[in-house]
């Protein structure tokens, strides 16, 4: 598709042959729009995926290393029971520590649902102990093996009934993002090749006119190129520019929602300010390839 | 230079014209003349590779339109001024600049070319209308200013469609005598009009070839031309 002479085209500043193709002012306002719509659209869904990404980090890191072991027994068996857990644990391999919650530390667990004042030590609640994990894991199924025939009162949560769905929850709201990025990349490539194809055929006459005094096809067709590239690139950054000042001020929280953490991070900037490159890109090809079409029908 | 080789060209079933041969040599003048209707600008428009024939070869250039690649075709009518019966210019761009449309497609204009453009536009005494819109000119400095566009590459042929179509009678002499002295320069010219008196006049100033279509076929015209 001549793709190089094009993009010299493109960054070239010809003067004279951008006053060959006349004024279109109609289209180019569609393609200017549609470029700034589409890049508010790529932002915002740009931004949902990072968050996602980032919240399915969270939860995969937060929960993967930790698991629980809940003991329920007679409260004078609480004590024997739990030591010997701990036992069994500090011999475990694959275990990096593990500790039992002390009355006061469940008690601030469970005071969000029962309040301050409720007597919990005189409850007959089970005793918790946080068990974290070494790097490279330990054998859920051997351990509880173990404890159900030394502890019969212990259940081992390892997390993965809560991580499995929110991690596949995550990634799914991630793909969701990344299906309508590429969605709007395809729209504004088709919205793009419309528009010169529009702008093409309307020029018909001029096109006749450059033939008729020698001028190639890839003279015509960069013409079109270098404008419509450029008014994509401008549309898409002005709509860039709207997306951040948008997400800048959405209202932001403390805890891990993915709501109210959407803006992206650190670096994360740096793929929001690819997208106005990224339209031209999209912008350019669509263009060429309509160009190059139209101007084939026309010979 | 340019070459057609028992041509036939139809258009929507109807034929236009049959069997047609014709070469037109380095520095040769020729008329087509012939009724409206008859396929003068048919045969023009396939002469410059704009239509492509159903039968027959058309050869620009020792090349044949046929295999020719849409860059070979743009070369080629990089050899060919055309002045064409409705004039065709851009009209956001002023005379000048329509004038000059052959250069800038080339890359555009140097200093000496800029010089060539202000001399052309003298020789067809359009210098004060040189920042107009086409739209702004007169039928006659329409005619002119393409003639103007067509010569500005000089190129080896000249071919034009009706070129006084639109003007009175001084204009068309002037534009004549215009084209009598590219061809006194080496271009080939080829003219075609139904202007019988056009072609008289002409005749008393240079050697031409007097074409008339006939029966979808192009004939030497009789003694009266």
């Amino acid at each position: 598709m001549m793709v190089r002479p094009a993009l010299r085209a493109v960054f070239s500043r010809d003067i004279a042959a951008d006053r060959v193709v006349p004024p279109s002012g109609f289209t180019a306002q569609l393609v200017l729009f549609s470029a700034a719509a589409m890049a508010v659209l790529a932002v915002f869904a740009l931004a949902l995926a990072l968050a996602a990404g980032r919240l399915a980090d969270r939860w995969g890191s937060d929960l993967a290393s930790a698991s629980t072991l809940r003991i329920s027994a007679p409260a004078d068996q609480l004590g024997v029971q739990s030591d010997r857990a701990l036992a069994i644990l500090a011999s475990t391999p694959g275990i990096e520590s593990a500790r039992a919650l002390s009355i006061e530390q469940q008690q601030a667990l469970l005071e969000p649902w029962f309040g301050p004042d409720v007597p919990i030590g005189s409850l007959p609640i089970p005793r918790l102990i946080e068990i974290t994990e070494t790097s490279d894991g330990y054998d859920a199924a051997g351990l509880r093996q173990r404890l159900a025939a030394e502890v019969p009162g212990a259940v081992l949560d390892d997390h993965q009934r809560w991580r499995k769905p929110l991690l596949a929850a995550a990634r799914g709201l991630w793909a969701l993002a990344a299906g309508i990025i590429v969605l709007v990349g395809g729209t504004t490539a088709a919205i793009v090749a419309l528009a010169t194809r529009a702008s093409l055929a309307a020029n018909a006459g001029v096109i006749s006119v450059l033939r008729g005094v020698g001028a190639t096809d890839a003279y015509i067709s960069h013409a079109f190129v270098r404008r419509f590239t450029a008014r994509v690139a401008m549309g898409a950054t002005a709509g860039t520019l709207v997306a951040i000042a948008v997400l800048m001020v959405l209202p932001k929280g403390g805890d891990a929602s993915v709501m109210t953490q959407i803006a992206p991070q650190g670096l994360q900037w740096i793929s929001v300010a690819l997208v106005p490159i990224s339209a031209a890109i999209v912008g350019f090809v669509a263009t060429l390839w309509a160009a190059a079409q139209l101007l084939r029908g026309l010979s | 230079m340019i070459e057609l080789d028992k041509v036939a060209y139809s258009y929507g079933g109807a034929d236009l014209l049959t069997g047609v041969s014709l070469t037109l040599n380095p520095g040769s003048f020729h008329f087509l003349t012939g009724p409206s209707g008859a396929g003068k600008t048919t045969f023009l428009r396939l002469a410059y590779g704009a239509l492509l024939p159903k039968s027959g070869h058309v050869r620009l250039f020792l090349q044949d339109r046929m295999t020719m690649t849409a860059d070979g075709l743009a070369d080629c009518r990089r050899r060919i001024g055309i002045v064409q019966q409705d004039c065709q210019f851009l009209d956001h761009l002023s005379v000048a600049e329509n004038v000059a449309l052959p250069l800038t497609v080339q890359g555009g204009l140097d200093a000496a070319a800029q010089e060539n453009l202000r001399d052309l536009l003298a020789w067809v005494g359009l210098t004060e209308r040189a920042e107009a819109r086409p739209l702004e000119l007169s039928g006659g400095e329409r005619q002119r200013a393409a003639l103007a566009r067509a010569v500005i590459m000089s190129p080896d042929v000249i071919l034009a469609d009706e070129p006084t179509g639109n003007v009175d009678f001084d204009m068309s002499q002037r534009l004549i005598r215009l084209l009598v002295e590219l061809n006194r320069m080496g271009k080939t010219i080829m003219v075609a009009t139904h202007d019988l008196t056009l072609i008289r006049t002409a005749k008393t100033q240079v050697q031409a070839r007097v074409l008339r279509i006939v029966n979808r076929q192009v004939q030497s015209a009789g003694a009266d031309l």
